[in-house]
């Protein structure tokens, strides 16, 4: 028995690993993937399971923490977002190597056209590179059946599985049919194979050449995929290579049928003897895929073929930003002029009056009263500047407040701001929220601690990881404590309430920590807006922990 | 379910057809629909509630949203998909949209290329003034004359004077449910379902939202 059900790709997905038995899922929030562990969360079966679905520190703690489940022979998952995926690949890479037990998946969303992230990074590379194999779901109810299909791929071949997702698959809705109970659980159970388990290099090894011999049977079995179709098509005059979502925009600019004959990709590594049969067929290639060229890399080579391929990298489909209809259409009228027809009638002109919105913070949040009181201070200083970080807090580079100065990666504010100390910045102050402080910036303030850099570190502490949508912060409650233990001196170790009526207490607290030789942290808090809000029914408003 | 059976009974129910002469009905149905707003003016309701409506009505749906950084005061963008024939693509080609939804009049100007040639816009006509360069309002306005089929009217009034502020999203779905080949019951079903966990006075409140906008289209229409 189905049952049919309107799910975002991320939340098929997440109910497909449900009812494939899943015993954990792991994870730190990012857009576009923050909604798989929420779906879990809320859902009544994994309630009732103790299914594991509790947020961690960062992208890593939850990669090992669900490798600690696979270890024991249970199924696991673990979420993030595509930079995610850089945080966690040193457990990610060596996880090809210890392999898997219990069937693994890695689910990682990319985010083409940046619609919420720092870069458009595909991880399809480092698939490749760790041996992992990865899916690539087309829609969502490929995204909901893979997850039953990687779990046996992950068991079969004993290695994590990854599942890429992108953007307008994470967060598009569509009707999935699926099933109405969920499997057994997986028995806890250890590995046959005890030694490639430690990686030691003689250990290493003997494993990573049995793990080239394993990946040579990864790569046929793509060939022989359900997801890798080729489909015939009248005109060989032209080949094309589709992988995941891009196909459907092939399929939609061509409702009867596509006359060219297609290889549609969603297991990787690449199913070899299809693309070749396509090639064989074929007198031209074009390669469609959402993301960084890939497949088109690969086929193209390094050396000048006598075969004629399209796609990204000669500027036929365009490069930078996510596929839709109409960029797929452009492409294909360049090849074949005489495609015009599928152009639609009449297209409007876009209105010339219409200005861009960009995003602000809420009013009413707490991040707001941070930038207008380092404003007020820093005015006061000819070559201040602040480094900033990941969260609502790096809309502080837009107007009104204009007070960042970079932005990089998950905790760089604080190891950045004591480099350029270090250059002879000052005053150099990091901004940083409190869940980007518990994922990536305990370790670069312990730095800072043991040089008493000369910085000023402002955790803007929230209560919640306001960014992607309120899900709970793993420092709450315990930002000064962990401060104290990571040895911050107690004397320059302050605490405000983000609010309009202590600015200017809040503008001489952090004249004194500028001016303080060494190192200053001041905590400053207000519950988000946003949670506030919907905490406010049951327990009234709230500034502190 | 043979889904082209069931549109048929659809269009022969009068009442709920009374428009179908203002569109290009295609039989089996599509309608393509792009929802405007700014974020958390409760856009993506409107967008949950319809899919609510085409899945219990056995329809394929597709609807694609934003959301993480984009929805924090920017613009808010949904692109929504039903027909009775499987859909592919989650976003719609160019000029390809059957209605433009908006809740604020210069977001529902943002996405005109995607509108189809006979395509209608129903938008509310309060601005939302968040940025120093708001175009000016009657300027705003003209354009919206100008690209043909419009029903615009002030759906943040309409929702404070006959239910409560945060329904206008609802007196906009109200508006747009002559365009939609989902009948008013049945969408007015999936609106209990979607707001029942928040008690009955939610739910008839957003209700009544719901039949003032249709009503209030409906007299725009007759204009």
């Amino acid at each position: 028995m189905k049952i049919k059900k309107l799910l975002l790709g991320d939340e098929a997905f997440a109910l497909g690993a449900i009812n494939a038995g899943l015993s954990g899922a792991y994870g730190y929030p990012g857009t576009p993937s923050t909604e798989i562990m929420e779906f879990i969360q809320a859902n009544p079966t994994a309630k009732e399971r103790g299914i594991h679905s509790h947020w961690s520190s960062n992208e890593k703690t939850a990669y090992e923490e669900a490798l600690g489940m696979s270890y024991a022979g249970k199924r696991s998952i673990v979420t993030m977002k595509h930079v995610g995926l850089n945080a966690s690949a040193d457990a990610f890479v060596n996880s090809g190597m210890t392999g898997a037990n219990g069937g693994m998946l890695v689910a990682v969303a990319d985010d083409p056209s940046m619609h919420s992230s720092q870069n458009e990074q595909d991880s399809r590379f480092y698939g490749e590179f760790a041996f992992i194999p990865v899916l690539e779901p087309t829609n969502q109810q490929e995204a909901y059946d893979m997850a039953d299909y990687g779990f046996k791929l992950s068991e079969k071949f004993e290695i994590p599985v990854m599942v890429r997702f992108v953007t307008r698959l994470s967060h598009s809705r569509a009707t999935v049919e699926a099933d109405m109970e969920a499997k057994a659980e997986n028995e806890i159970h250890f590995p046959n194979d005890g030694r490639r388990w430690v990686l030691m290099p003689g250990n290493s090894r003997v494993r990573y050449k049995e793990l080239i011999k394993i990946y040579e049977k990864i790569e046929k079995e793509s060939d022989e995929s359900p997801y890798n179709v080729y489909t015939p098509g009248k005109d060989h005059s032209l080949g094309i290579i589709v992988s995941g979502i891009a196909s459907n925009y092939i399929n939609e600019l061509f409702p009867d049928g596509c006359p060219y004959p297609t290889v549609k990709v969603s297991q990787y590594p690449l199913p070899l003897g299809l693309i070749k049969r396509l090639s064989n067929e074929c007198k031209e290639l074009l390669i469609v895929e959402e993301g960084q060229p890939f497949i088109e890399k690969k086929l193209r080579g390094l050396i000048e073929s006598t075969k004629k391929i399209y796609g990204k990298l000669d500027g036929t489909l365009i490069r930078t930003g996510e596929l839709n209809p109409d960029r797929v259409m452009e492409c294909l009228i360049k090849i074949k002029p005489e495609l015009d027809a599928i152009k639609a009638g009449e297209i409007r002109e876009a209105c010339d009056i219409t200005v861009a919105r960009p995003p602000s913070l809420c009013k009413g949040c707490g991040h707001r009263d941070v930038y207008q009181a380092l404003n007020d201070v820093l005015g006061g200083y000819k070559d201040a500047r602040v480094f900033g970080d990941i969260g609502c807090y790096t809309l502080g580079y837009l107007a009104p407040f204009k007070a960042l100065h970079t932005v990089l990666d998950m905790g760089a504010s604080i190891t950045m701001a004591k480099g350029a100390s270090e250059a002879g910045v000052h005053p150099a102050v990091a901004v940083i929220g409190d869940s980007t402080f518990t994922h990536s910036g305990l370790s670069g303030l312990l730095d800072a601690v043991n040089e008493d850099s000369n910085i000023l570190v402002i955790i803007s502490d929230n209560l919640t990881t306001g960014m992607t949508g309120g899900q709970d912060s793993q420092g709450t409650g315990k930002i000064e404590e962990i401060c104290l233990g990571l040895g911050v001196n107690a004397d320059h170790l302050h605490t405000i309430d983000s609010l309009p009526k202590n600015h200017n207490e809040m503008v001489s607290l952090f004249k004194q920590a500028i001016e303080h030789k060494g190192l200053s942290v001041v905590v400053s808090r207000r519950e988000c807006i946003q949670t506030a809000r919907r905490h406010g029914a049951h327990r009234g408003p709230k500034t502190t922990a | 379910m043979e889904p082209t059976e069931d549109r048929r009974l659809l269009h022969n129910d009068e009442s709920n057809n009374k428009y179908n002469k203002l569109l290009s009905i295609q039989n089996p149905m599509k309608t393509d629909i792009v929802l405007a707003g700014v974020g958390g003016q409760g856009i993506l309701s409107v967008a949950t509630i319809l899919g609510v409506a085409a899945l219990k009505e056995g329809l394929n749906i597709k609807q694609a949203e934003v959301h993480g950084m984009s929805q924090r005061g920017g613009d808010v963008q949904s692109t929504l998909r039903i027909s009775s024939s499987p859909i592919h693509s989650d976003l719609i080609p160019s000029g390809k949209a059957d209605l433009i939804v908006s809740l604020e009049p210069m977001e529902a100007l943002r996405y005109l290329p995607l509108l189809s040639p006979e395509g209608w816009i129903v938008t509310s006509s309060a601005p939302f003034i968040n940025i120093p360069n708001y175009p000016d309002l009657e300027e705003i306005e003209s354009e919206l004359k100008k690209t043909g089929n419009v029903i615009s009217f002030d759906m943040e009034t309409m929702a404070k004077d006959i239910a409560s502020p945060r329904s206008s999203n609802m007196v906009l779905l109200g508006a747009a449910s002559h365009f939609i080949e989902i009948s008013s019951d049945k969408i007015e079903d999936a609106i209990r379902s979607v707001f029942s966990s928040k008690g009955e006075a939610i739910v008839e409140s957003n209700l009544k939202a719901f039949r003032a906008g249709r009503e209030q289209a409906d007299s725009f229409i007759a204009k």
